[in-house]
């Protein structure tokens, strides 16, 4: 019979923690930006199939980092949570932040009780009827969740995209004036000045799509083609 | 909310969310009660839908009367409803049930686009509607049938489709037009002698109109054109660029029409 070596609650919740990381920093990032035309979602991904953005519900988006497996099958309990509350109340009691505290629930339950936590985080964003009633949070690995205000930065460069994206963010930046400061906060560290649009994957979530856009929902995905139309016609 | 930790996830994932529901929450669906033997109290029925193809799309029409037994219960009432971007369903029968039916029916097509990324084909959406109705069969032997009819766009053949159900959930494809509810018997007489193949839009939406008067006509559950309340039918119509509800100030227009027309006639209708 092996014996089991005694480890300290502290040592064990670091080594989580640590091994959480890692596996979250190997990865490409995701910036979300709340700006005056809603909220922009970009993230480096080659793939046009398999998302790291999401749309939950008519106002509200998620977007992640990790190991796919892992946030999509979040992603999708976001989706049933979002669609069974709508429909047993209303539309409108549908959150963010219930939404984002179920998720932090999850997260935490996973990080104590499990084998492995997850190697994922994630970015749950609200979109307001004034950029000031926008809501973005960010939950990590550990179950921990936090308020931000203007833009989220998660993955593997996180810090140093975030002091780009921090240089030049203001609540007036226009849809394409989102997209442009992430394509060049993405490319930190790359040769590059700026991420083409094809090596990312990007989606909106319009401010007042009822009158602007006449659908509820509103999470658009953003094609190649449209994100250059995008950016051509603003410049 | 479903823990994602629990082992086999991948048994239990399921992109519709009426199978949802049934494992989770199955007190949530319109139609699991078992009722007790007895009869059910009257409650209102909703009554008259037309539905026609037109050259480029298909539309979908409803008065807006609910009745029950000779009471009207409901002169605002709306049966015609959007199911997604690319279709519409209209609801005869047991109100209570069938705009509960109607709501389950939409969050069940959102939640497939939004859990697999990718809309669900026409009939794929008929048949599930057909499953719904099966469903609520047990409530419609208690005399609380729901019986739907829809219809969308069909991206592959880019024609707009029709399809009719009966109360266990019978799915059957219609052509050119077709008709439910209480007033359909007179609805369907006028759609035979209006409808013309290639109909414009405008003129597909004066052919539901006068086909709904022509039931109203004859059915006192069904109500015409109210231009004492501003009451019009709802109508929408479906195309490519998908659906749109057809404006209050059209439908007065062509109410008004179909109404100084048949008085100018000086007929018996």
């Amino acid at each position: 019979m092996t014996q089991q070596f005694y480890v300290s609650p502290e040592q064990l919740m670091k080594d989580r923690a640590d091994f959480a990381r890692k596996g979250i920093a190997r990865g490409r990032s995701v910036v979300v930006i709340s700006c005056a035309d809603g909220i922009a979602l970009i993230a480096e991904n080659p793939s046009p199939s398999l998302h790291k953005i999401g749309e939950i519900y008519d106002k509200i988006a998620f977007a992640a980092v990790g190991k796919y497996n892992e946030f999509e099958s979040l992603r999708q309990a976001g989706v049933r949570y979002a669609d069974v509350r709508g429909y047993s109340y209303d539309r409108e009691d549908v959150t963010a932040r219930g939404l984002a505290s179920v998720y932090a629930q999850s997260l935490g339950a996973v990080f104590t009780a499990e084998q492995k936590p997850f190697e994922v985080e994630l970015a749950v964003a609200e979109v307001g009827v004034t950029r000031e009633q926008d809501h973005l949070y960010r939950l990590t690995f550990d179950g921990s969740i936090a308020d931000e205000n203007g833009f989220v930065v998660m993955g593997g460069l996180a810090e140093q995209i975030s002091d780009v994206v921090n240089g030049a963010w203001e609540p007036e930046l226009s849809l394409a004036g989102a997209m442009r400061l992430a394509l060049r906060a993405l490319a930190t560290n790359k040769e590059v000045e700026e991420l083409p649009a094809t090596a990312v994957e990007a989606a909106v979530l319009y401010r007042a799509s009822e009158s602007n856009r006449g659908s509820r929902r509103a999470f658009r995905r953003l094609l190649p083609d449209d994100m250059t139309r995008l950016l051509t016609e603003e410049s | 909310m479903q823990d994602p930790s629990t082992g086999p996830l991948a048994t239990q994932a399921t992109s519709s969310f009426t199978e949802h529901l049934q494992r989770s929450r199955p007190e949530l669906l319109p139609f699991t009660q078992s009722l007790p033997a007895g009869m059910v109290p009257s409650s209102p029925h909703a009554t008259t839908i037309v539905a026609l193809t037109y050259a480029g799309g298909v539309l979908m029409a409803g008065d807006r009367r609910a009745t029950m037994g000779n009471i009207i219960a409901s002169r605002h009432i709306e049966k015609v409803f959007p199911a997604d971007q690319y279709s519409v369903l209209g609801i005869a029968g047991t109100a209570g049930l069938a705009i509960d039916i109607t709501r389950l029916f939409q969050v069940e097509l959102e939640h497939y686009e939004k859990i697999e990324g990718t809309l669900l084909s026409l009939v794929g959406k008929a048949n599930r509607l057909g499953a719904m109705i099966r469903g609520n069969l047990p409530m419609a032997m208690q005399g609380m049938a729901v019986v739907p009819l829809f219809a969308g766009f069909d991206h592959v053949s880019g024609v707009g489709r029709l399809f009719s159900y009966d109360v266990t959930g019978g799915r059957y494809e219609e052509q050119e037009h077709h008709s439910v509810g209480s007033g359909s018997v007179f609805a369907r007489g006028a759609l035979k002698k209006l409808w013309k193949p290639n109909l414009s839009e405008e003129n597909a939406v004066a052919v539901a109109v006068e086909a709904l008067y022509d039931a109203a006509d004859d059915d006192s559950a069904t109500g015409g054109p109210d231009p004492v309340r501003k009451l019009w039918p709802v109508v929408y119509t479906v195309d490519r660029s998908g659906n749109r509800r057809v404006p209050e100030r059209d439908l007065a227009a062509i109410a008004g029409a179909i109404v100084e027309s048949r008085a100018a006639a000086g007929r018996e209708a």
